[in-house]
């Protein structure tokens, strides 16, 4: 039922929350007014196009990845052009795209306009991430562009340091190293805000759930990133100059290697997953019209997933050769991770029982990440435990796992949080019902692309492989029709947003009905958010949140 | 899987048959696990379902904010599921202890994996041999052959790149890495044609470094060891086997012109005078190559007095192997790129 | 007035932005002083940790090489220079020294003494960095490079001269020439402010080059105490592999064969010893030439070259971060000489000072573990 059905429970003078005038869109003209702005509105705007595009671009890989297998053999790349595809896929989406993602292009939107400030603790720094990025990007494009890069996103050595792929390898470490540094400043940024620019009667435990993700992830970014940084930085020295620290050629460590990179790489898909899983508790409780179920619970169970997830990184190499022990401790510290997850699962179910479900197209998207969450969450049980490990590594059971987990994960709140702020971010509605019909479809594609890829896996199939045993054929071919659907799916939601700018209804203040402050300023905000500190109250008692069918949104009253 | 349409369902099932004794336990733990998944997924599933069907949003219908703590709820889905991966982790230690605690008494393999070849080596130094497939992107594959019901240790190691050892049906699978040797260890349980695959992407074609297993009896597997032992009837190609086998290679790099190693090459010197380190001089003939095979100090070549002394093969090597060598090294006289690595 | 009413008054009426005044040092989205100054420091705190685990990498790869090669190691650390990194180690921490002080100058308005107290950092810096210049160029001319470049060392001369102590000073030569220039500039224009800048900067130059004089003069007392030839050959390295010892059977003179035979290993040995700890396939390549030279088991690509790409990786990464400093500096100076600091608006200063004592601190570590192994 959209939100113009609902019927009119109380009169109210509707003038007042009329469409703004002045908004933080038209604050400033011209080009130099984006490109240099200090506003966190705006560099989070921009980075939404930037992410969203560079999902388009992974997203192509991908589907040329799907039709390529198709075929068992002779498929319509060569055997090299393949292996650059599913690295650039892999590379694009996980640090142009994921990474930055909800962070970059949400959490820089939201986070000063929830605690009521005028904006984040370093601006300039803000716009300097994002600069950073777009030389990522650059550099990225440049990898693509000269020969492409073909070490798999992972760049494991020694193949990346003799593949001789031209500028392309040292262009894309390049690029990693930068754009790990627009992450690193992002997340210092976010911690620095919410410590010292709360608002008076915002403690730690009113704060929205949403920032409590944000926090957490912002501690890995700012913890593990560097790692990474050095690591691609000895790997670009091991390719200029033979230092040899990985090269078993000059008695360096292959392994080594992995340590490093996996290192920071687990915990980033905590950076990855941690944010996505705030927007859930967003959703859910505004679209349940219900405070979340064990908000405490789920504020640690961030907190524990971020210093948890430090301690597992081994589970990347349980097939390397480890001492036995090593092994052993890794497995089981990686099932510790796994609690706090099941947790947070549970504290939403608890939020819709007994709430008010509004079924739209963000509470869609939030059912939808529940579904795909829970199956890749339980399919990461079969690859901690080490002896089914020992079968299911470097398989397609694990490509399944990663992208249930990532895409149904990550993408899918990522998606619902779009639809969900689109309202605040440009002042306009979209229609719902196609909104809903996007939902459906890539629920359904992501599923048909993704499950036979688990049987995929336990029959033997490896990943990375450009051609394999006609005996995977049917299988495969069912992925890629299922990839085809959800690329459709994807397609259709990004139209009914574009579609939302063009003819989409004015949106009120608060078409949804949320407590938390980015509701309370008008949509979109103003340059400066707030003219004041807003009064703080309970980011989640929806007791005197009203619905105001003039205006189509929600009104506070005492 | 299920018994209902077996054979049907077989190529869809989990897993590919089990050849090994780590397959019953794999498996078992896989299904258990896939219960516990059901047994969690389902409910929350129905769970979803039902609150958006009676909690959703319609006229006349408020629900009760207040529902927002139990906390024995609360308890129990943290317990619970803590019980349940205690569990699963510990099954699956006890799992990967038995594959990496590798018994005694076994069949060794030695293993080498470079760009985009495995090479099998016997124990008693045999290579493999090759066997055509069909329908494949590639026309011939290296063919393991192993004996069934015994303890089988793989020794592997890379010329370059990561690789990874996986046969499916054996539930093994271990990295190769280039520095070091890495190990395994199975027990095959069952006759029959396997597939192997590389599984740690190692470049161009990396999709086509597979290979077949045949786990054959007792009798065809001495069999098959033997025939991998033969050497060629041609005496040259033999020589040239053999050359690399015994290892001459790492030290004479044979055939390249002004190549240099740890040990004389001897490109084009085939019936001319060679210097030697008393001063004096000899022809390279059939009798120096013979004398230095089995007495390499005797008449060292000049220049090579103080490097690293060379074996003898006397006792290892027999009269017609020897002379197999002679008609290789005499042959490198032509040759211009004779690699034998 | 209701509560929806006072809500809605909260809408912003974008012209009644600037109610209160912001003193220009103040930015905008900050409530008030305190507010600005713990920003900083928790950023800049939080950027220090990040900093130390931009290290920790290099520490680890440190730690586990020592680990597993020792000797080499030690035969290594032979080639660097004590008294250098000695008197670098002092000057960075008379550099903290100045740096704090900077800080309390600017706490008090002493402007003159802040930009006195930050040129001196600058230029302490910049003796480092000099001093720095000899090492690493004297090491280029011995061959001492990372991995595969490492060239085995021989006894004997060192070779022809190469110029690379030239090659590395053109950039802080013509850095130094613009500064001078500036200082003239700043002398015949008579402006306070551009004096007070121009002044540091050039001191620093010439401090660069004052640290490349020490530099040239130690090492050159340390090339005459140890004689020529001295190095490889003098060095007792003790042989870990095959556990016996070498007894510098490596000197000139002629020792009998028998004796040479039994000391020198097989290419095979060489090979071997050159593989992992794990006892791994000898993948590793070792020219004939690196067989030939004393210490050949640690005198070759795979062994010193690997410290050596430690070492330069380390103190080179260190050195890029003192450089970023020195930028960072110079900003203060500019600022300091335009008085902008004061009681209430110290942080830049303090937060430099941050920085600039994590990067004394991490050198702290790097001199003991690189400079004093045996």
């Amino acid at each position: 039922m959209s939100v113009a059905d609902r019927p009119i429970t109380s009169p109210v003078r509707s003038e007042v929350d009329s469409y703004p005038e002045h908004h933080f869109l038209n604050h400033s003209k011209g080009f130099l007014s984006w490109a240099l702005t200090l506003d966190h509105k705006r560099i989070g705007l921009m980075y939404l196009v930037g992410v969203m595009s560079s999902f388009a671009l992974g997203g192509m890989f991908a589907l040329m990845i799907r039709i390529h297998l198709w075929n068992f053999k002779d498929g319509w790349l060569s055997n090299q052009t393949y292996n650059q595809v599913f690295t650039l896929h892999g590379a694009i989406m996980v640090f142009l795209f994921i990474i930055p993602s909800i962070p970059a292009a949400l959490g820089n939107f939201l986070l000063p306009v929830m605690l009521g400030t005028k904006d984040v603790a370093f601006p300039r720094l803000n716009l300097s991430s994002f600069y950073l990025w777009v030389t990522g990007l650059i550099l990225f494009l440049t990898a693509l562009s000269v020969t492409g890069l073909d070490t798999g996103w992972t760049f494991y050595t020694p193949y990346s340091i003799e593949t001789q792929q031209g500028g392309a390898v040292l262009a894309a470490t390049f690029g990693v190293f930068v754009l790990g540094f627009s992450s690193i400043f992002t997340g210092l940024n976010f911690i620095v805000t919410i410590n010292t620019m709360r608002p008076p009667g915002m403690t730690w435990f009113r704060m929205p759930l949403f920032l409590w993700a944000i926090y957490a992830t912002s501690i890995i970014q700012v913890l593990a990133t560097p790692v990474l940084g050095i690591t691609v930085l000895l790997l670009s020295a091991e390719r200029l100059l033979g230092i040899g620290i990985f090269d078993p050629k000059l008695n360096g460590d292959p392994v080594t290697f992995q340590h490093f990179f996996w290192f920071y790489s687990h915990p980033a898909v905590y950076i990855m997953i941690l944010p996505a899983m705030g927007i859930i508790s967003e959703l859910m409780s505004v679209h349940c019209h219900k405070g979340i179920f064990g908000y405490r619970m789920i504020a640690y169970s961030s907190i524990a997933i971020a210093l948890f997830g430090f301690l597992v990184w081994g589970h990347h190499m349980f097939t390397s050769g480890m001492a036995d022990v090593t092994t052993i401790v890794f497995s089981a510290l990686t099932f510790t991770v796994s609690i706090p997850s099941a947790i947070k699962v549970f504290n939403w179910l608890g939020t819709m029982y007994q709430g008010t479900v509004s079924l739209n197209t963000p509470m869609l998207y939030a059912l939808a990440f529940i579904f795909l969450f829970t199956i890749g969450g339980l399919t990461g049980l079969p690859l901690g435990a080490l002896s089914t490990d020992m079968h299911f590594h470097d398989t397609y059971f694990v490509v399944a796992h990663f992208h249930y987990v990532m895409m149904g994960g990550t993408l899918v709140a990522f998606l619902g949080g779009v639809f969900h702020w689109w309202p605040k971010m440009t002042g306009r509605m979209f229609n719902d019902k196609l909104g809903i019909v996007s939902a459906i479809i890539v629920f359904v594609g992501f599923n048909l692309t993704f499950l036979p890829q688990f049987v995929l896996g336990s029959r033997g199939m490896p990943r990375r492989y450009a051609t394999y045993l006609p005996e995977f054929q049917p299988l495969h071919q069912l992925s890629t029709i299922g990839s085809i659907t959800l690329g459709s799916g994807l397609l259709l939601a990004l139209i009914v947003l574009l579609m939302s700018l063009v003819n989409g209804k004015k949106a009120p203040r608060n078409p949804w009905g949320g407590a938390t402050l980015e509701w309370m300023c008008s949509s979109p905000p103003p340059h400066d958010n707030f003219s004041s500190a807003p009064t703080v109250g309970d980011p989640y008692d929806f007791s005197n949140i009203e619905y105001d069918g003039r205006t189509g949104g929600y009104v506070k009253r005492t | 899987m299920s018994f209902f349409l077996a054979d049907k369902v077989a190529p869809y099932a989990w897993f590919p048959e089990g050849a090994s004794s780590f397959a019953p336990q794999v498996d078992f733990l896989f299904t258990v696990i896939l219960w516990i998944c059901v047994v969690f997924f389902v409910p929350i599933v129905i769970a979803m379902g039902y609150f958006m069907w009676v909690y959703r949003e319609r006229p006349g219908y408020r629900g009760s904010p207040e529902a927002l703590h139990n906390t024995a709820i609360e308890i129990t889905w943290t317990v619970v599921p803590t019980i349940v991966v205690v569990w699963v982790f510990w099954e699956g230690a006890m799992g990967y202890l038995d594959m990496a605690r590798i018994p005694k008494g076994t069949v060794d393999v030695n293993v080498t994996a470079k760009k985009w070849q495995w090479a099998f080596k016997y124990e008693n130094g045999g290579e493999h041999e090759v066997i055509p497939v069909e329908n494949s992107s590639v026309k011939e594959l290296p063919l393991l052959v192993l004996p069934v019901d015994r303890d089988i240790k793989i020794i592997m190691r890379s010329d370059d790149v990561l690789h990874s050892f996986y046969i499916p049906a054996f539930r093994a699978k271990r990295d190769v890495v280039p520095g070091r040797y890495n190990y395994m260890w199975f027990h095959t349980t069952k006759e029959g044609l396997y597939d192997l695959f590389c599984t740690e992407y190692c470049g161009d074609n990396h999709s086509q470094m597979n290979a077949k297993v045949k786990v054959v009896s007792q009798e065809e597997y001495q069999k098959a060891l033997e025939k991998a032992i033969q050497e060629p009837e041609d005496p040259l190609e033999r020589g040239k086997l053999l050359y690399k086998r015994q290892g001459c290679s790492t030290c004479h790099n044979a055939g390249a012109e002004g190549a240099s190693g740890p040990g004389p090459s001897y490109n084009g010197s085939w019936g001319k005078p060679v210097p030697l380190e008393s001063g004096s001089e000899v022809a390279f003939d059939e009798n120096y190559v013979r004398e230095s095979i089995l007495n390499p100090q005797a008449k060292a070549r000049k220049g090579y007095g103080k490097a690293s002394p060379m074996n003898s093969y006397a006792g290892k090597l027999k009269d017609d192997q020897i002379d197999a060598l002679i008609t290789f090294i005499k042959s490198l006289e032509n040759a211009n790129s004779a690699t034998t690595k | 007035m209701t509560a929806i009413q006072e809500n809605l008054a909260q809408v912003v009426d974008d012209h009644a932005d600037h109610h209160h005044e912001h003193p220009s040092w103040l930015a905008h989205h900050f409530d008030d002083a305190e507010q600005q100054y713990d920003s900083g420091k928790l950023g800049m705190w939080l950027f220090l940790v990040t900093e130390v685990l931009f290290f920790s990498g290099m520490f680890c790869a440190y730690a586990l090489y020592r680990n597993r090669n020792p000797e080499v190691f030690e035969f290594c650390s032979s080639f660097l220079n004590e008294k250098l990194g000695a008197i670098n180690t002092g000057v960075l921490l008379f550099s903290s020294l100045t740096m704090a002080w900077a800080v309390r100058a600017a706490q008090l308005r002493q402007h003159q003494l802040l930009v006195g107290m930050l040129g001196a950092t600058l230029g302490c810096a910049a003796i480092f960095l000099g001093v720095k210049a000899v090492e690493y160029s004297h090491k280029w001319e011995l061959g001492l490079l990372p991995g595969k470049l490492y060239v085995a060392q021989l006894d004997g001369a060192h070779g022809p001269h190469k110029g690379y102590l030239e090659f590395i000073c053109q950039v802080p030569a013509f850095v130094t020439a613009l500064c001078a220039f500036y200082a003239l500039y700043a002398f015949k224009t008579k402006s306070l402010f551009h004096q007070r800048v121009a002044g540091p900067m050039l001191v620093a130059g010439l401090c660069f080059f004052g640290g490349v004089g020490l530099g040239q003069y130690l090492e050159a007392q340390e090339e005459a105490s140890k004689g020529h030839g001295g190095h490889v050959a003098g060095h007792e390295h003790h042989a870990m592999v095959d556990g016996h010892v070498d007894h510098g059977s490596h000197e000139h003179a002629a020792a009998p064969e028998s004796v040479h035979a039994a000391e020198t290993k097989t290419a095979a040995e060489i090979a071997a010893s050159a593989a992992t700890a794990m006892g791994g396939t000898p993948n590793v390549y070792v020219s004939p030439t690196e067989l030939k030279t004393p210490n050949a088991d640690v005198n070759q690509r795979s062994m010193a070259g690997l410290f050596f790409s430690i070492y330069y990786c380390m103190t080179g990464v260190h050195a890029i971060h003192i450089i970023g400093g020195m930028i960072v500096i110079t900003w203060l100076i500019v600022k300091a000489a335009r008085e902008e600091f004061h009681e209430q608006y110290f942080g830049p200063v303090d937060n430099v000072g941050l920085y600039w004592h994590l990067v004394d601190f991490i050198w702290i570590y790097l001199f003991p573990l690189l400079y004093l192994i045996t």
